[in-house]
């Protein structure tokens, strides 16, 4: 890739926006089609390692803004800069989960999650890096899964499988939309355990699209507040709580007391007054 | 250490078991070659009544036991290598080579189709026109164009049963989620490659389901071609029997024609079978998840 340093838009030495890995200015989303207006103006910085969430409604835009960072539409306006470079289409250094795991069933695990590696660089590529990608099946808890074809999987051990597939290409910036909604609870509280630790392990930057306050709270450092028609962020609130953090703290004042902070915020911006 | 939750009050007098079961119909409980071998054996016990009472004229239908004495006729003379072997050999050409040039011109079509923009909005519109056509008036014209020999059957066969393998191929590309595009999307994944990795294999229930149609139909192409287009294949001795009322004949005829068929179908569903092995019919369809 060339880059000409004369646009002003290529490379930004701004001091403030040196530690930023996915910086975003008055981005604005209208869908031509239906004339909605998706997003409006929304601005953003996600730090290096650093965890952030958006949470709102359904249909308040997060989806939208989540595949606007991917590089997947393009904004109506505004601008979106990764480690400094413009987003103008899909970029390598991104990781992306969804709700559904989204496993492809004609193939086992280990080729499922190798498959970015495959796409990318050949065959021969992803051979080499088997044994990397069996360390982390292993570090996931599939240890012995590797050729088991994704039927067989339980819900929670296919968004395992997932996570080894979006962390085999050793991504910069981790995009989550709900990626453990379908799950039940129970299996929910432990993946977002198992996030935490991955994100701190590999000093990754992480997205979280969620509509759950509780765990947007257990894992961010910092949560931004959606509001739905047009879409916009009305709250920005910082999670001072120390790391790790235990699903224990859940029962903590200050766990309590951020917990009902968002949700204010929440029922304020989409209008619910109760 | 079990938990017994209940209270100490109810435990003195035992409750009757509840266990039970649902039982099944008696017609789940009878094995299926038994069920089937009775639907045919009312079938045939009607058929004989109705050749009995002379309820159709005895020239149009004829006996059961003719019938299964014409059968034995055919097979002995297919076994001992008699002059239907030949003409059984042609028909089956005919039919494994015309499914073959369906299924390159169906999967070809149906990529092309599927996935370019001028295959879905310019042609798409012509082979829907093609298909609203009565195929069989060709005939005649691939005799003309390709003779009297095996190309004619062939040409029409496939022009049969090209059609629903192609919309197979069409739809079956369409069938990936869009959760499954974006990703792919995301890894920088080419048009071949995502055509390739994603498109093909969520689609192949689909492209079997065209296949499983282009084989019943590619028969039926293959012995219509016979009937209008001469030759020395099995649809000639068909026209032959009944040409002369030997109706028993007949039916034995096309109790073997639809031997081939069977065999063909039994093949792609074998294919169908070790290639997806993964789908599962669920009630919501597609299992991308």
């Amino acid at each position: 890739m060339t880059q000409t340093t004369s646009d002003p838009l290529r490379r930004l030495e701004t001091s403030s926006l040196a530690d930023d890995v996915f910086t975003l200015r008055h981005v604005s989303k209208t869908y031509a089609t239906r004339n909605v207006e998706a997003l409006k103006n929304v601005s953003l910085s996600l730090k290096r390692g650093s965890f952030a969430s958006v949470i709102g409604t359904s249909g308040c835009g997060k989806s939208t803004l989540l595949k606007i960072m991917a590089g997947l539409i393009s904004p109506s306006a505004g601008s979106v800069l990764l480690s400094g470079d413009p987003v103008v289409g899909t970029r390598r250094d991104i990781g992306l989960m969804f709700q559904q795991a989204t496993l492809f069933p004609w193939s086992t695990v280990i080729e499922n999650v190798l498959l970015p590696i495959r796409i990318r660089d050949g065959k021969a590529a992803a051979k080499a890096k088997r044994s990397e990608a069996l360390a982390l099946l292993d570090m996931a808890g599939l240890k012995g899964f590797e050729n088991v074809y994704p039927s067989e999987l339980s819900g929670g051990m296919a968004q395992r499988a997932a996570i080894c597939r979006m962390l085999v290409t050793e991504p910069e910036v981790l995009l989550l939309d709900e990626p453990f909604s379908a799950l039940d609870e129970m299996t929910r509280d432990f993946m977002n355990m198992e996030l935490q630790r991955i994100c701190q392990e590999r000093e990754a930057t992480a997205f979280l699209v969620t509509h759950s306050i509780v765990e947007a709270v257990i894992l961010s450092d910092v949560i931004y507040v959606m509001s739905p028609r047009p879409g916009r962020i009305t709250k920005v609130v910082e999670v001072d709580l120390p790391r790790p953090r235990t699903l224990d703290i859940m029962g903590e004042k200050r766990f309590g007391d951020i917990v009902a902070e968002v949700r204010a915020h929440l029922n304020e911006s989409s209008g619910h007054g109760h | 250490m079990a938990i017994d939750a209940t209270p100490a009050s109810a435990q003195e007098a035992p409750l009757p078991s509840t266990v039970w079961e649902r039982k099944p119909s008696w017609i789940a409980r009878i094995p299926q070659p038994v069920l089937v071998l009775a639907v045919g054996a009312i079938f045939v016990a009607i058929w004989q009544v109705a050749f009995s009472l002379e309820l159709v004229s005895p020239i149009l239908l004829p006996s059961p036991g003719a019938t299964f004495n014409q059968i034995i006729v055919v097979g002995t003379n297919l076994l001992t290598g008699g002059y239907m072997l030949p003409a059984f050999w042609i028909t089956t050409q005919e039919v494994f080579i015309g499914f073959a040039v369906a299924i390159v011109i169906g999967i070809g079509l149906g990529v092309i189709v599927g996935e370019t923009a001028i295959g879905q909005k310019a042609i798409m519109p012509y082979l829907v026109a093609i298909n609203t056509m009565p195929k069989v008036a060709f005939a005649p014209l691939f005799v003309a164009w390709l003779g009297f020999g095996i190309g004619s059957k062939v040409a029409l066969a496939a022009f049969l049963a090209f059609f629903p393998i192609m919309v197979g191929t069409a739809a079956g590309l369409h069938a990936a989620d869009a959760n499954a595009r974006m990703l792919f999307q995301t890894m920088s994944a080419s048009r071949w490659q995502t055509l390739i990795h994603l498109k093909f294999p969520a689609g192949l229930p689909m492209i079997f389901a065209g296949l499983k149609n282009g084989a019943v139909l590619v028969v039926i192409g293959a012995i219509v071609g016979e009937y209008l287009g001469g030759g020395s294949g099995f649809g000639e001795l068909v026209r032959v029997a009944s040409s002369i009322l030997d109706t028993a004949r007949v039916f034995a005829l096309i109790i073997y024609l639809s031997l081939l068929g069977v065999v063909l179908f039994a093949l792609v569903s074998l294919l169908q079978r070790r290639l997806v092995f993964w789908h599962t019919e669920k009630a919501g369809g597609a299992s991308l998840d």
